[in-house]
């Protein structure tokens, strides 16, 4: 078995990580008779991943380069209050009340408000060298305060309704034919990634793969991306939106209609963010420099590293990342009350945690802290759907927080790593 | 003196100073290195040979002093400015990244990259698989980060990031500390053959025996301040020995 799994290029700790979710869906699955592992539960669970899920790729570069961010969640309540109040208080008298813009600016101001703010959080730390625990902490309450001013406190709504799709919901998603068109191309895109490592591999000489095991790599993506669509386009929409959505997807209202959801929007956005993220991990400069300072940062200097503008850098970046997060967590509710984002940093935490960052820095990956914000969130849906009063479901949070750093330092101790 | 009086050198120290709080860690000290010399710095701890070959790498700013490659008047105001006079440095604590791997660590700052400016990790992965065949052949954890590597194998990481990128100047602070008999034996062949190539070569060291077999000329330090710099073949091991004990200067007596 493990030869087998070496032969495939899977990393264990990966394999654990989806093992661990796998057995956490049947449970909850098997508890609650069958209403777990549903269309509609899988849609609610994936959105509401997202928002922590974004933020979470952001915090592994944070927490690589031996760093911390505790402001994320009131950053993100403060954009989010921002935003809306640009959008239902302002931008309505410059261009005019539902004009097709607003939500473009509206995200737009969130991302740059979040690399703003973060950029000069990350110079505070860089540059003036205040331990970034301080300077988060700080951040925490001063953004959280900052965001009752923007309205005296009032909560904003009712959002931009194309603002809104981004948040997912009936109406936020692709529908039914692009979501099977956006599976097609997911998958080609997973299959020229794997052919083209390959194939570059194969140009330099060295030991690549055996066919077989590629071909089980793609049969696995293929197959996992297309399993999801296909639950996506099962969750059928509720009779009473049913004339709004066909109407917006320009379908003729039948009586026998039956329309079904597809893939929601910040599902979309976590991807991309994801891709990018591991893109930029793996592939550029900025990444590799990542790494390298959160290993040994005196050997990243004397490599003519400049570690203290790549803080600022990694912290604009987390900022960006909580502007987005803002827009699909402040889209999804469609309102913005003083309590948006409330506790999220340690969510947010949590999941690059439980994906395998270590904060000792160094080491963590991005698909890990997406899969990490997915185990969260499975957990704390699925107790909540078996019954499980708040109270416990925080207990139980917690200890498997603990538990799963515990596991990892086994894992690298005994992997020497 | 010998031949090199007749060559431009390579690398003058002219009056080097650096403190630190008050202490004077480097004191109005001054050094010349040839092309294709070897020259030795000796001390104590503390006496001041990492910090100048720090000034010299870039790691640390002179308070005052100045610099001349080539003869020409050079300025080094962080380690990219060193690398921009091909001076590499193979620091004590080797300097590598150890969740990396050797690859990445021999080309930290200065990578290999793809048309659409990707890094390309098996372009640097197939040139390190090259010099290390070189330097040591029987090196072969490629995949693995650094810190599952022997002292060895990291110290020829360290050397093979120095020896690539057709270093000009090199500095070595302590190579052979953490090295078993055969190693050893492996750096100094390797410092005859980049000595053949006309690189000079600052070594630091505190075994004079090192300093003896490798070294054209030697520089004794203490307390910051330069004792002298003598030719090798002109001092015994006894008279080394008292100018880094003593601070005295062969054929002088004793402060």
């Amino acid at each position: 078995m493990k030869t087998f799994v070496t032969k495939l290029g899977i990393d264990l700790r990966l394999l654990g990580m989806i093992g661990a979710l796998v057995a956490l869906c049947v449970m909850f699955d098997l508890i609650t008779g069958g209403r777990f592992l549903t269309p509609r539960n899988l849609f609610n669970l994936s959105v509401q991943t997202a928002s922590v899920g974004i933020m979470a790729t952001g915090m592994v570069f944070v927490i690589v380069t031996r760093n911390i961010d505790l402001s994320v969640g009131s950053l993100l309540g403060f954009i989010g209050m921002t935003v809306g109040a640009l959008q239902v208080h302002v931008l309505p008298d410059i261009l005019g009340l539902g004009h097709w813009s607003i939500w473009i600016f509206a995200a737009v101001a969130a991302t740059l408000m979040g690399m703003i703010i973060g950029a000069a959080q990350g110079w505070v730390i860089g540059y003036l060298t205040v331990p970034a625990f301080i300077v988060t902490l700080g951040g925490l309450l001063v953004y959280r305060g900052a965001m009752w001013w923007v309205t005296e406190g009032q909560t904003v709504a009712p959002l931009d309704p194309t603002f809104r799709l981004l948040g997912g919901g009936a109406d936020g998603t692709l529908g039914e034919t692009l979501s099977w068109g956006f599976g097609l191309v997911a998958s080609l895109a997973a299959m020229a990634l794997i052919l083209m490592s390959r194939r570059r591999k194969s140009t330099h000489g060295f030991k690549v793969k055996p066919v077989w095991a590629e071909a089980i790599l793609v049969a696995l993506a293929v197959g996992l991306i297309m399993a999801y669509v296909w639950t996506m386009n099962s969750y059928t929409i509720a009779k009473g939106a049913l004339p709004r959505i066909a109407e917006a997807r320009g379908i003729e209202m039948t009586d026998g209609l039956v329309l079904n959801h597809g893939v929601a929007i910040p599902v979309i956005i976590l991807l991309i963010v994801t891709i990018g993220m591991t893109i930029i991990s793996t592939r550029t400069r900025f990444g590799r420099y990542v790494y390298a300072t959160g290993g040994n940062p005196e050997a990243a200097e004397l490599s003519g590293i400049n570690t203290r503008m790549l803080t600022v850098k990694v912290f604009a970046l987390m900022g960006a990342l909580t502007g987005i997060s803002a827009v699909v967590a402040s889209a999804r509710l469609g309102a913005v009350d003083v309590g948006l984002g409330t506790l999220d940093e340690l969510r947010v935490i949590a999941a690059a945690v439980i994906g395998g960052t270590a904060l000792a820095g160094g080491f963590g990956t991005i698909y890990g802290a997406v899969i990490g914000a997915l185990i969260m969130q499975t957990l704390q849906s699925g107790m909540a759907s078996v019954g499980v009063d708040a109270p416990l479901q925080s207990i139980v949070v917690g200890l498997v927080l603990v538990f799963a750093v515990w596991v990892d330092i086994v894992y690298r101790r005994k992997t020497g790593v | 003196m010998n031949k090199q009086t007749s060559q431009t050198p390579l690398v003058e120290l002219r009056n080097m100073s650096i403190a630190f709080g008050g202490v004077r860690a480097v004191d109005d000290v001054s050094i010349d290195l040839y092309p294709g010399e070897v020259v030795g710095l000796l001390g104590h701890n503390g006496a001041g040979k990492s910090t100048l070959i720090k000034m010299l790498s870039g790691a640390y700013g002179a308070d005052s002093g100045e610099i001349r490659i080539n003869g020409e008047k050079a300025t080094i105001n962080n380690p990219r400015d060193a690398r921009r006079y091909n001076i590499e440095t193979i620091y004590q604590t080797l300097a590598l990244a150890d969740n990396l791997d050797a690859a990445s660590n021999l080309f930290l700052g200065r990578e290999l990259t793809s048309g659409m400016g990707f890094v390309d990790d098996d372009a640097m992965e197939a040139e390190t698989r090259k010099i290390m065949n070189r330097l040591n052949p029987n090196f072969q954890k490629f995949a693995e980060p650094v810190s599952a590597l022997s002292g060895g194998q990291r110290q020829s990481v360290a050397i093979a990031r120095a020896v690539y990128f057709d270093a000009r100047i090199l500095i070595m602070d302590e190579p052979t500390a953490a090295l078993g008999p055969h190693e050893t034996q492996m750096v100094s062949e390797l410092i005859q053959k980049l000595k053949a190539d006309g690189i000079g070569i600052f070594l630091i060291s505190h075994d004079i025996h090192d300093v003896m077999e490798l070294c054209d000329r030697a520089s004794v330090m203490k307390n910051g301040k330069l004792v002298d710099t003598v030719d090798v073949k002109d001092v015994t091991d006894d008279e080394l020995l008292s100018m880094i004990i003593l601070g005295k200067k062969p054929g002088e007596d004793a402060a």
